[in-house]
């Protein structure tokens, strides 16, 4: 099963803190979610999706903002220490470090340096 | 980062006459930055044209900008570039105007051809971005307009990084510019497999992993970030010592000063260079607990190889305030580094937060407090 190793690759955050919505009865199955999520969070069943992974999710919001349904809901941020710091201390509007950010690009991956 | 305007588009606020061109403006990206190679001729106008190839500078930017050196204008101009030499029907692909985004969508289509429609998100990589939003919807279409790019292509379709979706609606896009978004693979290495693979990404390019060398390529800045708190800090370690110990200036500061220097250094070496190395074989979940761990072994390992007196109450002490310390500053430099990690949420971190900060101030106080003491009493 491909599927269980490229889970079991993949780290997992803390379990069950996620926000991660999904309203299975307004889903048409479109597919989008199952694109944009970085992982895998999202499964099709015969007629819609269903939610396969829920501590995989980062929070990221991308399924929801790309759901055409509005059949996802999600409260979304980045999960960086220092933007909940900041924002504690209310400087630099809550932002993430900023931190040279990183690579990443364009693609890439990393929310590195995420910031900013 | 407000510094950072497309001089092209920057509104002529003093004038006050209501002369509000700059929102309708067409705008085309600067000919003479250092990385344009040519330029090729447009219904659109004059456009620049870059090669996948990259050159020193743009590596040697590269590195500047991991380090932390002059990485807020890193960037490029908005606008539409021409990669190679497309035609109408050449794929757009988009990017943010962070020049490390750029360079490696360019580098990754080595020998294609196609366009690349730079948004404005001041200077910030695509995943970022797209979490602030900068890299959104509404940016995406002003920028489809501004470039003219419906008179240089003659289809309607976008390739967008995966990473960027959680700032841009797809079908949002569609309605308001009838531009078709495609997500593309999450790393730009993809890109050339998904072209030739019929526009479908495989389930291995969409997921985002954190192998070790993108942890690995995080820690200078992960470093340089600490810098500043270790030359404040360190010096009151080394003069508390040298001042409240035992012996005379010299000796105590070659005794406690450098020690308690050296056991900081070590720390911070835990926090931000190990906890990355090491992510996935730390035990915990929470990244705090993974850095308390190297904490402790650092500690035991450095108090060791020092030989403090135990059977006397200051080595003791001493000791004691070092396994208070090292891991508070470990578990708080890698409980920092879930801002760079790809799979922590929002919600974990507040969660981990909501425990570990109180306990890394609390042991970080408390050591500090200890070893104070210890000095003293020695
Ligand atoms: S994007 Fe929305 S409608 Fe489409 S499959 Fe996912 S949940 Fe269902
Ligand atoms: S918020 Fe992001 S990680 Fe979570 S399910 Fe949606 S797309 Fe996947």
């Amino acid at each position: 099963m491909t599927e269980g190793k490229i889970k079991m690759k993949n780290s997992v955050y803390l379990k069950n803190v996620v926000t991660l919505q999904l309203d299975e009865n307004k889903c048409t199955g479109c597919g989008m979610c199952l694109d944009v999520c970085p992982h895998e969070v999202f499964k099709m069943n015969s007629k819609h999706v269903v939610i396969q992974n829920r501590d995989a999710c980062m929070e990221c919001g991308a399924c929801s903002l790309n759901c055409p349904a509005n059949a996802i809901a999600v409260e979304s941020g980045v999960g960086c220490a220092a933007a909940v710091i900041n924002s504690m201390l209310g400087r630099n509007n809550g932002e993430c470090c900023c931190g040279p950010v990183d690579i990443s690009d364009t693609t890439t991956k990393s929310k590195s340096g995420c910031c900013g | 980062m407000d510094k950072f305007e497309f001089p092209i588009i920057q509104e002529q606020s003093d004038c006050g006459c209501g002369v509000a061109v700059a929102a309708s403006e067409k705008t085309v990206p600067d000919l003479d930055q250092s990385f344009v190679s040519g330029f090729v001729d447009t219904p659109a106008g004059r456009l620049p044209q870059v090669s996948s190839a990259l050159v020193w500078q743009d590596r040697w930017g590269s590195i500047k900008a991991r380090w932390g050196v002059g990485r807020m204008d890193y960037s490029v101009n908005p606008g539409i570039y021409a990669l190679g030499t497309p035609d109408n029907s050449s794929p757009v692909f988009v990017s943010a105007n962070y020049k490390m985004s750029f360079d490696r969508l360019r580098q990754a289509l080595a020998e294609r051809s196609g366009w690349i429609l730079v948004l404005d998100t001041k200077g910030i990589n695509v995943w970022c971005a797209a979490g602030k939003g900068t890299f959104g919807t509404d940016e995406l279409v002003r920028r489809i307009e501004s470039s003219s790019l419906k008179n240089i292509v003659s289809h309607r379709k976008l390739i967008l990084p995966q990473l960027g979706a959680p700032g841009v609606a797809a079908h949002k896009v569609k309605q308001m510019s009838g531009f078709k978004v495609q997500y593309g693979p999450v790393r730009a290495e993809d890109l050339p497999a998904y072209l030739d693979g019929g526009f479908q990404t495989t389930a291995q390019m969409r997921i985002i992993t954190f192998p070790l060398k993108e942890r690995a390529v995080l820690i200078p800045i992960e470093l340089v970030e600490t810098i500043k708190p270790f030359l404040m800090i360190a010096p009151l370690l080394f003069l508390f010592a040298a001042i409240a110990g035992p012996s005379a200036f010299w000796t105590n500061a070659a005794s406690f000063g450098l020690f308690a220097v050296w056991a900081f250094l070590c720390a911070i070496i835990g926090g931000a260079v190990l906890n990355p190395l090491l992510l996935p074989y730390l035990p915990g979940r929470a990244f705090s607990i993974k850095g308390f761990s190297i904490g402790m072994v650092i500690a035991l390992i450095i108090l060791y190889l020092r030989g403090i007196n135990l059977s006397a109450w200051a080595g003791r002490m001493e000791a004691l305030a070092w396994f208070l310390i090292i891991p508070a500053v470990s578990g708080y430099l890698a409980m920092n580094f879930t801002g760079a990690s790809t799979y922590t949420s929002l919600s974990g971190v507040k969660k981990e937060m909501r425990w570990a900060l109180p306990l890394e101030i609390a042991c970080g106080a408390a050591g500090v407090l200890m070893w104070m003491g210890a000095i003293l009493i020695y």
